[in-house]
């Protein structure tokens, strides 16, 4: 097991957001914690990639265990989290300090191709759409060679046709790259197209209420019966009646 | 044609000081030709640079040592919230006494002379210098410090590669508006404890045989350099790496 969560709970000032949460994730698989706001899923991300310390229990990355941030696990905010002051070089870089220039440039190449921002090498983020931000930031946790990434709601800002081309990205370059994802969202349809397998949080406390498995192959066909089975099923689960 | 209604406006006013002074009984202040031609006569006692340089040269460095002191500092205190509460209160209480309180001290801690009078400007310009970094750095996107902590970043490059990138929109907004007050200063310090500058040539014109053309052109001299200091300071928010920080163009 790559990621494994012993026990989590997290407490803030007596507020308990965190309830005894357990969960083992393989290499290379992508996991999405679904659960309605305010329920803890971001506080559990920000746990195992070690922004906060548990209140109980432990989280273990290949055996050893999470005490800070890693730069073998990088964090992925909306896309707030590029850096506004450097260009989309310059960002993806960011992280290749210890390398050799010539690595460097090389990788950025590469990841500046992979996430489809050829062209755009020296402008700026405030000269970018949302979507694109997103990319490079992607691209900017992907050029330092993780093994994990952590995505925390990270189209959560874009509209909505632009959040799908993301996803059909984020599946291309998890294929290719084959990292372990750990991916938030309140999204159930985002996180069915999306997951190996699905953690449906409870409200706060958050508690693990359900993890389905989404044996469906990529590409994922948005009418397939077994997608909808299991989108009405953890609709069902969360209490949502599928009609609006 | 960007230049017509300002230069327009600097016209008219020249012709409406000039009127007025033509038509009053007595002399209320040279005409702007007389302080023109003062500005010539100082060019042509070699005065004109010499001042000017004076006064530069003494803003110059008590300005440099103060963003030498404050970035440090303000850095410090923004990201060290216990040293920061327990220090502002000497802060806010220093930030209300005019930096020419001081002149008494500095003569009396470095004599009359240059030394004092760059110290008053280093008084002047440290304190909101201290407050703007401090306030930049608490400004700072808490993603970008922990993307910045995330890829291994040791606190040394995370100050150099995040913090100071992040803070320098605002920090230079502070540098501006602070030159302008360190050129204020400067002024009034050049009027007691030193013997030559712009602010001199203002006390000493009006002592040495009230030559009031020689005060209007100091007055003058003092406006377009502040001018001119004030477009340098502007010129660095256009620099790439800091135009983030400013509202859209």
């Amino acid at each position: 097991m790559k990621v494994v969560f012993s026990g989590i709970s997290k407490t803030f000032g007596g507020n308990r957001v965190l309830d005894d949460v357990h969960l083992s994730v393989r290499e290379g698989e992508f996991v999405c914690l679904l659960g309605p706001s305010g329920c803890g899923k971001s506080t559990l991300l920000n746990i195992v990639g070690g922004f906060l310390q548990p209140s109980e229990g432990e989280v273990t990355i290949d055996g050893e265990r999470v005490t800070g941030p890693d730069p073998r696990r990088i964090f992925v905010f909306q896309e707030r989290g590029v850096f506004p002051w450097l260009t989309v070089e310059e960002n993806i870089g960011f992280g290749l300090f210890r390398q050799s220039d010539a690595e460097k440039r090389e990788r950025i190449a590469h990841y500046v191709q992979l996430v489809g921002l050829k062209g755009f090498e020296e402008a700026y983020p405030r000269e970018l759409s949302g979507g694109m931000k997103q990319r490079l930031e992607v691209a900017r946790a992907l050029a330092v060679n993780p093994d994990v990434l952590y995505l925390d709601e990270p189209f959560g800002a874009l509209d909505s046709i632009t959040r799908l081309q993301m996803r059909r990205e984020l599946l291309r370059i998890w294929q290719a790259e084959k990292k372990t994802i750990l991916f938030v969202t309140h999204d159930i349809e985002e996180s069915v197209q999306l997951a190996d397998r699905v953690v449906v949080l409870s409200a706060r406390p958050g508690r693990i209420r359900r993890v389905l498995d989404v044996a469906i192959p990529h590409p994922r066909d948005l009418s397939d019966p077994r997608y909808i089975a299991l989108r009405d099923e953890i609709f069902g689960e969360i209490g949502l009646a599928h009609q609006v | 044609m960007r230049h017509f209604l300002p230069l327009t406006g600097i016209l008219l006013f020249l012709l409406f000081w000039h009127v007025l002074v033509a038509t009053s009984p007595g002399t209320l202040v040279p005409s702007p030709l007389q302080a023109i031609l003062g500005i010539v006569e100082l060019a042509e006692k070699g005065l004109l640079v010499r001042y000017i340089v004076a006064s530069l040269f003494r803003v110059t460095w008590g300005y440099l040592a103060a963003l030498l002191i404050a970035v440090p500092a303000g850095v410090l205190l923004g990201l060290w919230r216990r040293g920061e509460v327990a220090i502002n209160p000497i802060l806010q209480l220093l930030r209300p006494i005019s930096p020419l309180a001081w002149i008494p001290i500095a003569i009396l801690w470095f004599g009359v002379g240059d030394l004092a009078a760059v110290f008053l400007i280093f008084l002047a310009s440290v304190l909101p210098l201290t407050l703007t970094t401090v306030n930049a750095v608490h400004n700072i996107e808490g993603v970008h410090l922990a993307a910045g902590r995330n890829f291994g970043l040791t606190t040394r490059e995370l100050v150099r590669s995040v913090i100071v990138p992040a803070i320098l929109p605002q920090l230079i907004v502070g540098m501006r508006i602070t030159v302008g007050i360190a050129w204020l200063v400067v002024v009034a310090a050049e009027m007691i404890a030193v013997n030559s500058g712009l602010g001199f040539l203002i006390v000493d014109a009006r002592n040495a045989g009230n030559r009031y053309d020689l005060v209007v052109a100091g007055m003058i001299l003092i406006g377009a350099i502040g001018v001119l200091l004030d477009l340098l300071m502007r010129a660095l928010e256009r620099l790439p790496g800091v135009r983030w920080g400013y509202a859209a163009e």
